[in-house]
């Protein structure tokens, strides 16, 4: 089978310096792969060349079997939805704002919102549940109700592959929890493939079904799941140890924090 | 609903200003005056046909235009201190216009005189830089573009005073009171100078409302989204260089306006370009025509240079700005 998105031997140097050595994966479609690796491996780099904001890498990406330097800027954002990093400056829109300008890709160019479009929105509010605050600006939410402002945005886009860039990291875990059952259903109910960079690893690993791990901008691990969670496979990784133990309810295996002094 | 209606508003109230604004000046004009023309002595039909009605005209276009140029600039570097005006695009159209006021340009092209030209060729070659500058650093939005615009106007303004200093003395009123900002015309000429200049630079505006919006939030969100970043960009950065470079040549750097009013017209009609356009170019025109209508009864009979008022308004508005934490200058 031809699988939504397969990246192979991709190479990305930005002033000079060798971001992505090579990276080479392939993501069946209405899978999910959780991409992780230590701060300045490239992860966030690989979703933007993936998304079009990163130019000039060298290597193959292609969307389902298809070369994606066949695809215009507009069929590239009707097939890949992206929601970046929380942080950085606050928006003057509101959630419905935010939801409706990121219909851009499904828009002629100076055609109107279609009735439909409205109804997709108050769909995409519903689901995440931000009909209540729909009218609010952005920057006056939490910041878990802004992540879910910026996943039902990402959702307008309609594409079949969705990445997410540390979607729960500045999260409380109750908003965390949401956010992570908010993207089961996009992906097990929809059937939305999802590629998702994550420092979380035992979510990563407990909601993913692969597991893609960079190092230095190169592949340093690639795999089912449950195989990631392994002293050998952590320990090439991240270059030391970790405390493992056997989760209470699933019985795989997770990280447990240790205490710093022993 | 409510922002349609603020927006309906807006219109009523520039209609009203350019309707009345005329009547208003050193010598107050009746509407029986206007229909009596030809009568003896002063012909105050006369005065409100070739000065007054073109005054306003011009005042209004010039206002709606650099409140776009503002508006532009504000959304494609994400910074409410970023304006043509702050980042030395009017600079780079003063020392045009300079230029060819101190070389007694007397030549025209297409229908564009002398200083028109120089202005437009200098608002593009510093548009040049800050859209180098643009390209080249994505993330310079916060304290590295002022500066940077801080840099460009340094000098730019050396060149200027440059220029002025090799003048002679007629030469270097005519630059003097140039440079002050002014809007005293005779006849329609540069209302129809500056007309289709602003027709094509608004149409830009209004019809990449989606694009300023999604360039807003982010150029990697807008990218993203399937904006074709590099391309709005020029677009956009085209468009102001006729907007702003027009207004500079036909009355002068004023400035502030184009800082000032987007920011009122986002606190009325909301941040989406769809209103906020034309809610930009209603105040910006309203703005200007009653800063003007101040310059020529404050101090009547004398006049005062347009620009000077618009200065004192809006220096302590910029200051206003920099202390709020939204300002985007980091």
């Amino acid at each position: 089978m031809i699988p939504a998105l397969e990246i192979r031997h991709l190479r990305l140097d930005l002033g000079g310096a060798p971001i992505l050595r090579d990276v080479s994966l392939a993501v069946p479609a209405g899978s999910r792969l959780a991409v992780v690796g230590p701060n300045g491996a490239g992860k966030t780099s690989l979703l933007k060349c993936l998304c079009g904001i990163h130019r000039g890498w060298k290597g193959r990406i292609s969307l389902d079997g298809v070369d994606i330097h066949g695809f215009g800027q507009r069929e590239r954002a009707r097939r890949i939805a992206y929601v970046p990093q929380p942080g950085g400056r606050l928006s003057p829109y509101t959630v419905r704002e935010l939801i409706i300008m990121s219909r851009y890709p499904h828009l002629s160019h100076f055609g109107t919102q279609k009735m439909t479009d409205h109804e997709l929105v108050r769909d995409l509010l519903a689901r995440t549940g931000l009909g209540p605050l729909a009218d609010r600006p952005l920057a006056t939410l939490s910041g878990g109700e802004r992540q879910k402002a910026h996943l039902a945005a990402a959702l307008a886009q309609e594409a079949p592959v969705l990445l997410l860039d540390e979607p729960t990291t500045f999260l409380d875990p109750r908003h965390a929890f949401e956010i992570r059952s908010l993207l089961q259903r996009i992906n097990r109910e929809d059937g939305v493939t999802i590629v998702e960079v994550s420092h979380d690893l035992n979510t990563a690993v407990m909601d993913s079904d692969r597991v893609y791990a960079l190092r230095e901008g190169a592949t340093a691990f690639f795999g089912p799941a449950e195989r990631f969670l392994d002293e050998d496979v952590l320990g090439a990784i991240y270059g030391r140890s970790f405390l493992l133990a056997d989760h209470p309810v699933t019985g795989r295996r997770v990280l447990v924090p240790e205490p710093v002094e022993r | 609903m409510r922002r349609e209606v603020v927006l309906l508003g807006l219109l009523l109230l520039a209609l009203a200003v350019l309707v009345l604004a005329p009547f208003v000046g050193m010598q107050a004009i009746t509407p029986a005056d206007v229909l009596r023309s030809g009568g003896n002595g002063v012909d105050e039909a006369a005065i409100f046909w070739r000065l007054r009605v073109p005054r306003v005209l011009l005042a209004f276009l010039a206002g709606a235009s650099l409140s776009l140029g503002g508006m532009i600039f504000q959304a494609v570097f994400r910074n409410d201190l970023a304006t043509p005006f702050t980042l030395g695009v009017s600079s780079g159209a003063a020392l045009g216009a300079t230029l060819s006021l101190r070389l007694g340009l007397s030549f025209s092209l297409l229908g564009l005189d002398g200083p028109t030209l120089f202005a437009l060729l200098g608002a593009l070659l510093s548009m040049a830089v800050v859209q180098g500058l643009a390209a080249r650093r994505p993330d310079a939005t916060g304290a590295t573009l002022l500066l940077a615009g801080v840099a460009v106007n340094f000098t730019l303004s050396s060149l200027i005073l440059l220029v002025h200093y090799t003048s002679d003395a007629a030469q270097s009123f005519n630059i003097l009171r140039w440079l002050m900002g002014r809007l005293d015309v005779v006849g329609m000429g540069s209302v129809l100078l500056l007309l289709p200049l602003f027709v094509v630079g608004g149409l830009a505006a209004l019809l990449l409302h989606r694009e300023l919006n999604l360039m807003t939030v982010g150029e990697e969100f807008a990218v993203s989204r399937g904006v074709d970043a590099g391309r709005t960009r020029t677009l956009l950065f085209l468009g102001t260089s006729l907007l702003v470079g027009g207004v500079v040549a036909v009355c002068g750097p004023i400035g502030f306006v184009g800082m000032m009013t987007p920011h009122v017209a986002r606190l009325l009609v909301g941040a989406d370009h769809r209103r906020l356009a034309p809610a930009s170019i209603l105040l910006g025109g309203i703005l200007l025509t009653l800063c003007d209508l101040l310059a020529r009864t404050l101090l009547a009979p004398a006049e005062l240079p347009v620009g000077v008022i618009t200065a004192l308004l809006g220096g302590p508005f910029f200051l206003w700005l920099l202390t709020r934490s939204r300002s985007g200058v980091r």
